[in-house]
């Protein structure tokens, strides 16, 4: 259990207080996850400086090209919000996802990145739309792909005690790009993802060829997984169906799930993936021809 | 451990108390305050049984570490209505037999009066988006979800 609860009103108080601490406070906004963690003794920490207090890091705002989403922005905020539904549309549906209407409520995507889970829907949207953390150690400020944070599972490369990530940069959805989500769960609603799959297209001048692709899959490894094999291949093909099938299966070769009672057996989500990624690509693919 | 003072807003009275930090809402609602109607189901976010209302949004307080209260307005079931004159979701849930053994009630309600507070005439799939978190053994959810609807209405005037 802890001992203090600090609620800062800027960055650098918080920072302060983090570093007062010495590695024995560490930051919480939703908390959702966190207080869980501390509760089945998975995580100790003797304060916690509560960052969801701060003004500026409450807001959804489009600066050239980017959306800034501040680390105490909610799921429930990022759904509704009007900004990311015409920006970022599945990260919009993603968030819509997560938990229930009581989570969403509460709960960051900053929080649904840090906490490193290779699922959770919101960051597995971020890592397709190549968004970005701005992270502050109190001295500079770095910014690091989403798809770069992930250590190991449930470990992120932010160290919470030291670090604040202040922001997420989501890129502004271009002409000829499309986006889908497909998500694979045992109910529609309060259930974890058996599996998840994210693809982001950018079309070239005809509407009929990839400039490229990005395929994320999810949880088949440590974070968001990367199909790589399938995004070469599509990049410069034709938007024709045999190459998203081809693509689908070439991107699966990089998802290494694990058998899980909760999520189904390693077989049949290697067996479902490619179907969900042919989806994806496609449903992006018409998301994209009509822009 | 030092404790801290917490002070909100709670069903529209200014609330001030002594918390120890790691505290849940939830904890403070019913142990402290004897506010017993918020019920506390699974203690980890996958109920609902203990929603309340927070500065307008539904919440698990199971999960809401105390402090953060702090200087926000909170409702629970026992700020909706009395036993004189029932809320209309209150009566609803009752003429529609949205009820039976009534462990999951006030956090149906609260979810349910949070969503008609933002939005007063939703539909179907609003209602069990605001309800998809509370989770009820009893009922079938379709009486609930006729109760809530009902009590649009009734709002309506
Ligand atoms: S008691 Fe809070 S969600 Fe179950
Ligand atoms: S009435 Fe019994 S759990 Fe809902």
């Amino acid at each position: 259990m802890f001992q203090a609860y600090y609620m800062p009103q800027t960055v650098q108080e918080a920072m302060d207080i983090l570093s007062g601490h010495k590695g024995q406070a560490a930051i919480i906004a939703g908390g959702t996850d966190l207080v869980l963690d501390i509760h089945e003794g998975k995580k100790n920490f003797s304060a916690f400086v509560d960052i969801s207090r701060i003004p500026n890091l409450r807001s959804i705002e489009e600066e050239d090209g980017f959306l800034r989403l501040g680390a105490a922005v909610t799921h429930a905020q990022a759904n509704r919000s009007a900004l990311v539904q015409a920006a970022a549309p599945i990260l919009a549906e993603a968030c819509g996802k997560v938990g229930s209407l009581q989570i969403r409520n509460v709960a960051t995507l900053v929080g649904n990145v840090v906490n490193a889970q290779p699922a959770a829907d919101a960051a597995v949207a971020l890592a397709a739309l190549s968004a970005k953390a701005v992270i502050d150690d109190g001295t500079t400020c770095r910014e690091v792909l989403v798809e770069d944070l992930y250590a190991e599972v449930g470990m992120c490369k932010v160290n919470p005690t030291k670090e604040i990530v202040t922001s997420l940069l989501v890129p502004v959805q271009k002409k000829r790009q499309g986006s889908a989500f497909v998500r694979l769960d045992q109910r529609k609603a309060l259930a974890l993802p058996m599996l998840n799959v994210a693809a982001v297209v950018q079309l070239d001048e005809s509407g009929e060829r990839f400039e490229w692709a990005r395929i994320i899959m999810a949880p088949v490894g440590p974070g968001p997984v990367r199909g790589f094999e399938g995004e070469n291949l599509l990049a410069g093909a034709a938007a024709s169906r045999e190459t998203i099938v081809q693509a689908a299966k070439a991107a699966v070769k990089h998802a290494n799930p694990r058998s899980s009672a909760l999520r189904g057996s390693r077989e049949y989500r290697l067996g479902v993936l490619p179907v969900l990624v042919k989806r994806a690509l496609e449903a992006a693919v018409i998301h994209a021809q009509k822009d | 451990m030092d404790l801290m003072k917490l002070s909100f807003m709670l069903n529209g009275e200014a609330t001030e108390i002594m918390v120890d930090p790691s505290d849940m809402l939830v904890d403070i609602l019913r142990e402290r305050l004897l506010l017993t109607g918020t019920k506390k189901g699974c203690g980890k976010g996958e109920c609902g049984a203990c929603t309340v209302i927070m500065d307008g949004a539904a919440v698990n307080s199971c999960m809401i570490p105390a402090m953060k209260a702090m200087g926000t307005t909170v409702q629970t079931i026992e700020g909706i209505g009395s036993p004189n004159q029932l809320h209309p979701l209150q009566e609803s849930f009752m003429d529609e037999g949205a009820i039976q053994c009534g462990f999951c009630t006030p956090g149906m309600i609260m979810s349910a009066k949070a969503l008609l507070d933002s939005t007063p005439h939703p539909d179907g799939a609003q209602i069990k988006e605001a309800i998809a978190g509370n989770i009820c053994r009893c009922t079938g959810y379709v009486k609930i979800e006729k109760a809530i609807l009902s009590a649009s209405e009734k709002l309506k005037g």
